[in-house]
């Protein structure tokens, strides 16, 4: 069966694998070995702290660069201003580092050709859930924070909407109490399995471009054309959606933020 | 049916969720695209409301391709 072997693993590019320290690089038995995920990561966080030190010049008339950190911030800025209000002010740094890091761990995942055929495969980190689990763990902890440091146990009037009615009221609060309990949830699985699916369908895309070259019948040429332009048009959609689920990250969090701020 | 079919079945089933979750989303944009070509004014002020009712319906779409995966892939 020739299809059976040119099958093609569509998982195989989220795979784990230890760089070094694999050895004995142990916490409470849970190895800690610097994993590809870990790299990327880390080549994520370098190179924006590449991008915004470059435009900390602090010009008064800024050039290309310091423009475009600075249209950054102004974005995040205006998010938490429209969402949050002024005591948003503060969360300003931790949503622009959220917003920036999956940002650039998405885009960076979706580096094309110029590094593979070197043999160095882009790994996107946000396409796995322990990555993006604990970035909304992270969020979700700074609202509860923040909820039970403002209001104390008034922090519970959050799951009842004002004017329910007596009798309503165990069961609202039991509805909004598991819709709260979601979030972390809801947050990390969108941009993990937004990214992951983007990925998949990238990856079988392709093997369709290979399969039909590699089919030897006259209409194979005719589907790995059709495929690869398929393809191309996936890829620029894949752009946007890094971007979107970026932004929906942390347009969310400064939502979820506004809640523990202001209750309702 | 053997239960490897089944499972498979099921994912292709799945697919469906993923088709209805577009339905959604084309319907939000479609909507907002509608509204604000009759107040342009408006619109700029009413993004973050785009991307939250765009991310609410592409969860629910999401959610159906954990589920082919799960039934794939782990059980």
């Amino acid at each position: 069966m020739a299809a059976e072997q040119a099958k093609v693993d569509p998982m195989h590019q989220f795979a784990i694998e230890p760089l070094f320290g694999s050895a004995n690089w142990e916490i409470a038995g849970y190895n800690i070995a610097f994993t590809n995920s870990a790299l990327w990561m880390a080549i994520a966080a370098v190179a924006l702290w590449v991008f915004v030190a470059g435009g900390m010049k602090r010009q008064l008339v800024p050039g290309r660069w310091q423009m475009a950190v600075e249209s950054f911030t102004g974005f995040i800025d205006d998010l938490l201003e429209a969402n949050v209000g002024k005591e948003g002010k503060k969360y300003v740094p931790y949503i622009f580092s959220l917003f920036m890091f999956i940002l650039f761990s998405n885009v960076l995942g979706l580096v094309p050709l110029p590094l593979t055929i070197v043999g160095i495969h882009p790994f996107t980190a946000t396409s796995h859930f322990t990555v993006t689990g604990v970035l909304a763990i992270i969020s979700f902890l700074i609202v509860l924070l923040v909820g039970f440091w403002k209001h104390k146990l008034h922090f519970f009037s959050l799951f009842i909407p004002h004017g329910t009615p007596l009798v309503m009221v165990p069961l609202i609060f039991c509805i909004e109490l598991v819709s709260f309990l979601v979030r972390p949830f809801s947050l990390g699985l969108r941009l993990f399995v937004a990214m992951m699916a983007g990925h998949v369908l990238l990856e079988v895309l392709s093997s369709f471009v290979i399969g039909g070259i590699n089919s030897g019948m006259a209409i194979g040429p005719v589907v790995s054309i059709l495929s690869f332009v398929l393809m191309l048009a996936i890829c620029a959609l894949e752009v946007l959606v890094a971007g979107i689920q970026a932004y929906v990250f942390a347009l969310l969090s400064s939502l979820y933020i506004n809640d523990a701020e202001h209750l309702h | 049916m053997d239960q490897e079919a089944a499972k498979l079945v099921g994912a292709g089933l799945a697919a469906i969720g993923a088709g209805m979750a577009a339905i959604g989303v084309g319907n939000v944009f479609g909507s907002f695209l509608e509204s604000a070509l009759r107040n342009p004014g408006a619109a700029d002020g009413q993004q973050g409301r785009l991307f939250i009712g765009f991310a609410a319906a592409e969860l629910l779409g999401l959610l159906s391709f954990v589920v082919a995966m799960i039934l794939i892939f782990v059980a």
